[in-house]
Parts: C-alpha cells; structure tokens; sequence
C-alpha cells in the first residue's frame, strides 16, 4: 500500500449466506480522491461500505484503510477515523436525545472511554453544526427533525468525527429534491475543505429533477453489478446512457435512463 | 411519626430508596431500547434462580445473580445475531426460566413458605445486611452511568451510530444487560419477583413521556422510583398490604399521570394524523 493510498481492496468476498453480497472485489482509492459508487439494488454497494470499516463478514481476501487491518483487530481504530454517513435510518420520535448530543455521539469514539469532552470538543460539535447551516437546531429533539434536517445533522455529526476517510451510503435517498441539492453542495464542500477521501454510494445517477445525483467533486465511479465490480474509470466516460442502460438493465432506447429507473422502481 | 423510630421500618425506607433508585436506572436501560420485556425476562430467571438457591440449600441471592445475569448473557447475543428477533430471543428464554422456576419451587420440601416470599417480596423484613447490599448496588451502578454516560447515551439512543464511530457498543449494551440483571437479582428479596419488573419498568417508562433529555430521563426515573417505594411501603404499613403489590401499583398510577401530560402524547399523534 502506498503513502497515498487510502483505501485497497484484495479480492475481497463477503457472504450472506450461499449469497455473495461481494465476489472478489478488488479497489484502490487514492488520499483525497471522491469516488461514486452506483450500481442497482442488490448491487453490494453498501457492503462495499461496511467492509472498509470492518463491519461486514470477511470471508476471503484482505481490505486495509488508512494503512490498518479493520478485520485484523484494528476495526474500532479504522471506525474512529472513518466518517460514516448510512442511510436514513427509521428513528423514534420519543429518543431522548438532541441534536447537539447526536453531533457529539460522533466525537465519543475518538475521545475513547471515561474521557469526558472539553471545551474544544464542545466547540467542534458547534462549528459542525455551523458548517451545515444547522446551529438554530442543536437544542431540537432528534426525533422531530425532517428528513432534510436529519441529514444535515448525520453530516454534522460525520464532520465532527473529523475523519480521514468520508463513506456516505445514499444520503439522500430520503429526503425532497431541495433537500437533496442543498446535501449535494454541502457534501462537496465538505470534501474540499476536509480534503479527506470520500466513497459515495448511490443508487440513482440523477435526482428527481434531472440534477446529477454525485457532487461535481465526484471524478472517478465504480459501477457495481451482482456483488461485483463491472465497470470502473474516469465519471465522463462511464455516465454514458448505454452504459447506464446495461447497468440497470434497460432495455428500452427511446426512454431515458431516468425514466427507465423510475418505471423499474428505484425512485 | 413514632413508626419510624423502628428499626425495621428505618431498614425498609432505606431499602426503598436503594431499590428505588437501582431498578429505575436499570429501567432506563431496558425501556429506551424497547426491550421492556427483557426486563421481566430478568426477574423471572432471577426468581427461578433464588428457588433453585432455596431447593438446594444456597444463597437465594447468588442463584438469582447467576440466574439473571445468565440470561441477559443468552438474551443479548441472540437478540444481536439477528437469526431470532429480540422478542423471540427474550420470550425463548422467559419460558424457559418459568418453567425452571415452577420446577424449582416443586422440588423444594416442605411449607415453602421462603420460597413464596421471594414471588411477593417485603421491605418490611429486610436486614441491614440487605440494605447495605442494596446500597451498594446502587451506588455501582449510578457510578457506572455517570463514568460511561457518552457511551450509554450513544448505545441506548443510536447504537448504529455507536458502532460506527468506533464505540464498543456490544461491551457497552451487555454490560447494561448484566447490571440489569443485577440489579434484579438483589433487589428480589425486597420487593418480590413478581412485581419488581413493574419497579424497573414503569418510572423509568414514565420518565421517558416526561422528557427528550436522556440525563433528565435517568434522573426522574430514580426519583419516581424512590417515590413509588416509599408510597407502597407507606400503603403497606398503614393497610397492612402486600409491599410488593402496592410499590407496583404505585409506579402504575405514576406511569398512567406521566402518559396523561406527557408532550410526546400530542407529537404521537401528531405523527399519525400527518
């Protein structure tokens, strides 16, 4: 592994059951490259995730980030440093739980058992609410936030963990198509500040409105096909519609692909 | 006042409060990460396990700690791998532990009338002995909570994200599960297996409606739970009641007043007319 590489995957399988959520994957991400990820539903896209910061099942192969061995005994050392943004999840809306206090639950792995968080900490948690434009809702319960909201805070919360790699699992799969381009431009201005790596997983190559669905920032895409990976290369040559036709299996020519997905039931 | 000059009722307040404050912090737990019903599983592989202590001649204490603390060790890893739902795993192995206890309590010789005391339970007969481990208990576990309270906090509201951030929530989440059954475990004798998980249930269930703050939660959840104690030992001493009985009741009636003002009632509802 490199200096500059952050990310390598070797011929990694991830199994559940008889069924190989990952077959034989292999990845190289570069410090400070943003990758997007897309592929169908089924694809192991966000397997793909949950093996760099080792909590998928490895069967075979090797995966190390940041120069660590997630599934070697360094998977809490690899999570400290990894942001990892899921997908929204169903959350109560009786948590007991505000959003600043959901902001630094993504400090708590860093700062490590019975160390309690100065002042500076205190400070970060803010500044990332800042970042995201969500500093009037730090006292608001958790659970009364809209989908937009919640995701603003993930992305506060993921900042505050100040990582060094960025896993974002289809962050905006939920949320309204305002909400979703406010998320986009926030992402990317996440990455170019942090300068850290980002992989970003989604399912759709447009939003909604036509919008491309990756950040500008995003140059290089894996294309994922039954656990594996089918294509991989510069963005402006793969987000070609003949080739997102066969990714997605769209047969029709004269719909667009955003049609295609749509009457397929991915939106 | 001159009841309380006993010394018997002097070791029944303080056992209360104890009972109290131990079982509601442990409620907290059990009722934010909606596995009430783990809850009573506890109490009743506690109880089986305090009837095996009695047929075999041990310490009822012991077999109820290695009883309950034995099930959450079962619940927890069987809830987590998925293959069985949480209620699945919990209501396996609530059966069971019926089951056990109703053999246990079978095989024991003679009135039983032990044996019986442990389903209902007395603050009223309590020893120093007891009290002093009560307070020890509870004085554990708040120290555990105030140490680890990022952790819980994380684990308890958002464990995903726990995960993910490099907490070791399993440690975190089954070390809940074992000073719930703990707790339960010592605080048997006191208010009876029975009734106490409506002791680790109901303040804590009544806290959760009254607040979004998981501090504040624990906070009035011991309070309420000090208060349910002392309101059925109260109740029990003045109408010659079941203790037991009535400290449940009493968190009951606390639960329903928490529900009828509770600001998360309108938001429910909110929800489902939105």
């Amino acid at each position: 592994m490199t200096p500059d590489c952050s990310i390598q995957i070797e011929n990694a399988t991830v199994s559940f059951g008889k069924r190989h959520a990952l077959d034989g994957v292999s990845l190289e991400v570069q410090r400070g490259d943003f990758v997007g990820v897309i592929g169908p539903n089924g694809a192991g896209k966000t397997t793909l995730l949950t093996l760099l910061n080792g909590l998928a099942r490895l069967e075979s192969g090797r995966v190390a980030v940041l120069g660590l061995d997630p599934y070697n005994g360094s998977g809490r050392g690899v999570r400290k440093r990894v942001g990892y943004m899921p997908q929204t999840p169903r959350i109560d809306p009786r948590v007991p739980l505000n959003v600043r206090e959901a902001v630094m639950a993504g400090l708590s792995g860093r700062l490590g058992l019975l160390r309690r968080p100065g002042r500076a900490d205190l400070a970060a948690v803010d500044h990332a609410l800042e970042s995201v434009g969500a500093a009037h809702l730090s006292q608001r319960p958790l659970g009364k936030l809209s989908g937009g909201e919640y995701q603003k805070v993930a992305l506060a919360r993921v900042l505050a963990q100040r990582p060094e790699v960025f896993l974002f699992d289809e962050p905006t799969a939920a949320i309204d198509p305002r909400a979703q381009l406010d998320l986009l431009q926030l992402i990317q201005q996440v990455h170019a500040e942090c300068g850290a790596t980002s992989l970003y997983v989604t399912h759709n190559i447009r939003l909604q409105d036509g919008h491309a669905a990756l950040p500008d920032c995003c140059g290089r895409l894996v294309m994922m096909r039954h656990g594996r990976i089918w294509r991989d290369g510069p963005r402006d040559e793969l987000a070609a519609e003949p080739l997102l036709r066969e990714l997605y299996d769209c047969c029709s020519e004269s719909a667009p692909l955003y049609e295609s997905q749509r009457q397929a039931g991915s939106f | 006042m001159d009841w309380l000059e006993h010394q018997f009722m002097q070791n029944a307040i303080a056992a209360g409060f104890f009972a109290g404050v131990a079982c509601s912090v442990a409620g907290v737990f059990v009722v934010t990460m909606h596995l009430s019903f783990l809850g009573v599983c506890i109490a009743h592989a506690a109880l089986a396990g305090a009837l095996m202590g009695e047929w075999l001649h041990f310490s009822p204490v012991l077999g109820a700690m290695a009883f309950s603390v034995g099930a959450a060790a079962v619940v927890g890893p069987l809830a987590d791998r998925g293959e069985l739902g949480p209620d699945s795993a919990i209501g396996i192995v609530f059966s069971l532990m019926l089951g056990l206890g109703l053999l246990f309590l079978g095989l024991i010789p003679g009135s039983r009338t032990e044996a019986l005391n442990l389903f209902w339970g007395s603050l009223l007969t309590v020893t120093r002995a007891d009290v002093t481990l009560l307070a020890m208990t509870a004085a554990v576990l708040v120290s555990l909570v105030i140490l680890f309270f990022k952790e819980i906090q994380a684990v308890l509201c958002h464990r995903q994200v726990a995960v993910a951030v490099g907490i070791p929530a399993a440690a975190i989440f089954y070390g809940m599960l074992t000073a719930t059954g703990v707790t339960v475990a010592v605080s048997l004798r006191s208010v009876g297996g029975l009734l106490i998980f409506s002791l680790i249930i109901s303040p804590a269930a009544a806290a959760f409606q009254l607040t979004y703050s998981l501090k504040r939660m624990f906070i009035i959840s011991a309070a309420l739970g000090v208060l349910a104690c002392w309101a059925g030992l109260a109740a029990s001493y003045l109408w010659d009641l079941r203790t037991g009985a009535c400290i449940a009741i009493a968190s009951s009636v606390m639960f329903a007043l928490a529900s009828a003002v509770s600001p998360k009632r309108r938001l429910l509802a909110g929800t489902r007319e939105g």
